[in-house]
């Protein structure tokens, strides 16, 4: 006899299986994005170990572009796991990936730099970051749909926006560990070729090892099972998604019409954001990334929201509403940055008790004794809390005149005459604490609209294919979508920047690079605004 | 809405193409522009680029299809209609 009792323990016995669902998926992804970040995180120590020193903006540009090769490959990743995940099930597949993944991010941290081993470098980080790319893109897939088919109907969007937080999570992760270990080592031993900035990648392998053991526990999804059982398992998951003309303008529009946008207000937000407050911006290493962090743990709970408010209103307009509030606003915040950081709109505000200007520090090159770096500090410090650090340095290439073992006087004409024009101005700036917030709070906006487009958008994925091509015909589109509109964010919103400088305006106009996600994001938002549907599928089980 | 939907596919038809030239025009632009010692990175940068948006430009094109020719006036609501 079943009575209420029976009821609610079974109710009780469902919510805690699908916590541990969602757990489980969640602990191995979360980890998956945690690997795949720390190398966007490290991109300026990566382009310094891996590239020629006298590289420049062009190694820069290059440990760029091998970060958005991972990217690339996602797709890639998608059609080669997401096919394994459709013929052998959920659950092998995503293990499979962790272990790839894990494998490859604690492999980067062995590679030896450029200095030790040359081109050799380079290209054995290239293929590592293929390998976490395609890793990548069997994972996520596969996660979404495990959780989704193990949620029930009406709760979806609820359920898999938890997924959805492990991107945000994971970059959380990585920004955290990664300024612990700086703020313990200090610039110099972080950055060395055998320096704090590997650990990163070394912890990685045991927390693949913890997750590898809990998703050993898990069990098949439900969905996947009873297709099994029933012999209804695709034979051919790539032809049935991609050769069967209804499924394929599905992938389509999925693509077009919602996360091809939801891809750049995703990068735009949490890395885009990022690079700009620091390097354009010139805030400092751990402030820019504390900055970061606080955005980020106040807005995730807002994929939750998002992810729950989506079973209830639909997950079109509150995916399209993020892109559009993205579009109209992405401009004003990003000249709002500049205008906070801006040292002439502070020239009333100098603190000239704190003000410090240091003596001109000459030191002799340890290679070359007829070389020699005139080092001056100038820290300027404002009424707020803020403190903008300039530190000149100017090389002086001399001949007999400079004689290391002779006392320098920085007057003498000889020496003034080898001076560069143009000394190397390195900025750091410390922001004060209300400056400090203001930041905060428009990397937050900018992160609550990722909330909005990312947190419904597993559930919308799930809905629109069927079980039995779901994990294929999901991921290619998301990892189009996430991997190249998004993952170029960085790398296409630093050439466009590029483009926009010209002699009389060597700068360029940094906010230039914004054109990019905006495009892409208004052509989304149109295409998903005329052809999407607000209907939530009830039943995902066909 | 079908109406609009049809008029935009041809909009999008339109743009693949486009996009495609832009990329094409702006990439022989930049890479003639190089220095010789950026030459090789201009390069690579643009190869890039362009084998990742011809495909997706070539994909954006079918979309445009479908949508002119009125594959998207009806979405299918369950995996039989997928399959018919």
């Amino acid at each position: 006899m079943i009575t209420g009792k029976t009821i609610v323990m079974n109710a009780e016995k469902k919510q805690s299986s699908i916590a541990f669902v969602i757990g489980a998926s969640s602990v191995g992804t979360l980890i998956e994005w945690y690997d795949f970040y720390i190398f966007g995180m490290l991109a300026t120590i990566l382009s310094k170990q891996f590239f020629p020193a006298e590289a420049g903006t062009a190694a820069l540009l290059s440990t760029l572009a091998i970060f958005a090769a991972g990217f690339i490959v996602r797709p890639f990743g998608a059609l080669v796991f997401g096919r394994l995940g459709d013929l052998i099930g959920r659950k092998h597949t995503f293990l499979l990936t962790l272990v790839i993944m894990g494998g490859s991010t604690f492999a980067i941290g062995l590679v030896p730099g450029y200095a030790t081993i040359g081109w050799a470098a380079p290209i054995l980080v290239l293929i590592l970051r293929l390998l976490q790319g395609l890793a990548l893109g069997g994972e996520y897939g596969g996660a979404a749909t495990y959780v989704a088919e193990h949620a029930p109907a009406g709760q979806r969007g609820f359920w898999t926006s938890w997924i959805q937080t492990t991107a945000t999570l994971g970059l959380f992760l990585a920004l955290g560990v990664i300024i612990l270990i700086r703020s313990n080592q200090g610039v110099e031993n972080f950055s060395a070729e055998w320096g704090g900035w590997r650990y990163p990648f070394w912890i990685s392998i045991l927390l693949v090892g913890v997750s590898v053991l809990i998703r050993m526990r898990m069990s098949e999804s439900p969905m996947f099972s009873k297709l099994k059982a029933e012999g209804k398992t695709s034979a051919n998951p790539l032809k049935e998604s991609f050769g069967n003309k209804a499924n394929f303008k599905m992938v389509l529009l999925a693509l077009f019409g919602a996360v091809m946008g939801q891809g750049v207000v995703w990068y735009t937000g949490q890395f885009y954001a990022q690079s700009f407050i620091e390097t354009v911006c010139k805030i400092d290493f751990i402030q820019s990334r504390n900055i970061m962090l606080v955005a980020i743990l106040m807005a995730t709970p807002c994929f939750v929201l998002f992810g729950w408010l989506s079973d209830k209103v639909g997950r079109k307009w509150i995916m399209l509403l993020g892109m559009l509030l993205a579009i109209l606003t992405y401009r004003p915040i990003y000249s709002a940055f500049l205008s906070i950081t801006s040292a002439s709109n502070r020239s009333q505000q100098v603190d000239y008790s704190v003000t410090k200007s240091g003596p001109s520090i000459p030191l002799v090159d340890a290679k070359d004794k007829h070389k020699m770096y005139i080092r001056q500090v100038i820290d300027t410090a404002y009424l707020d809390g803020s403190h903008f650090k300039y530190t000149f340095t100017d090389t002086l290439i001399g001949f007999n005149e400079l004689d290391a073992n002779r006392p320098i006087n920085l007057l003498n004409q000889t020496l003034i005459k080898y001076k560069s024009s143009k000394p190397n101005i390195v900025i750091e700036k410390t922001m004060g604490k209300s400056a400090t917030w203001n930041i905060i709070w428009l990397i937050f906006i900018q992160i609550v609209y990722v909330t909005m487009v990312y947190g419904p958008i597993a559930a919308f994925l799930v809905e629109m294919f069927p079980t039995k091509i779901r994990y294929t015909s999901m991921s290619l589109p998301y990892h189009i979508g996430n991997g190249v509109f998004g993952g170029l964010v960085p790398f296409l919103g630093t050439l466009i920047v590029e483009f926009t400088k010209t002699s009389s305006n060597p700068a360029g106009d940094s906010l230039a690079g914004l054109w990019y996600p905006i495009g892409v994001a208004l052509v989304c938002f149109i295409i998903g605004l005329v052809y999407l549907s607000n209907k939530v599928d009830q039943n995902v089980m066909d | 809405m079908n109406t609009l939907k049809k008029l935009l596919g041809f909009i999008w038809m339109l743009l693949a193409p486009t996009i495609i030239c832009f990329l094409v025009y702006q990439a022989n632009l930049k890479i003639q522009a190089a220095s010789i010692a950026t030459k090789s990175n201009v390069i690579l940068q643009w190869s890039i680029i362009l084998i990742i948006f011809i495909p997706i430009c070539v994909g954006f094109f079918i979309f445009g299809k479908y949508a002119a020719s009125d594959e998207y006036a009806h979405l299918p609501s369950s995996s039989e209609a997928l399959n018919n």
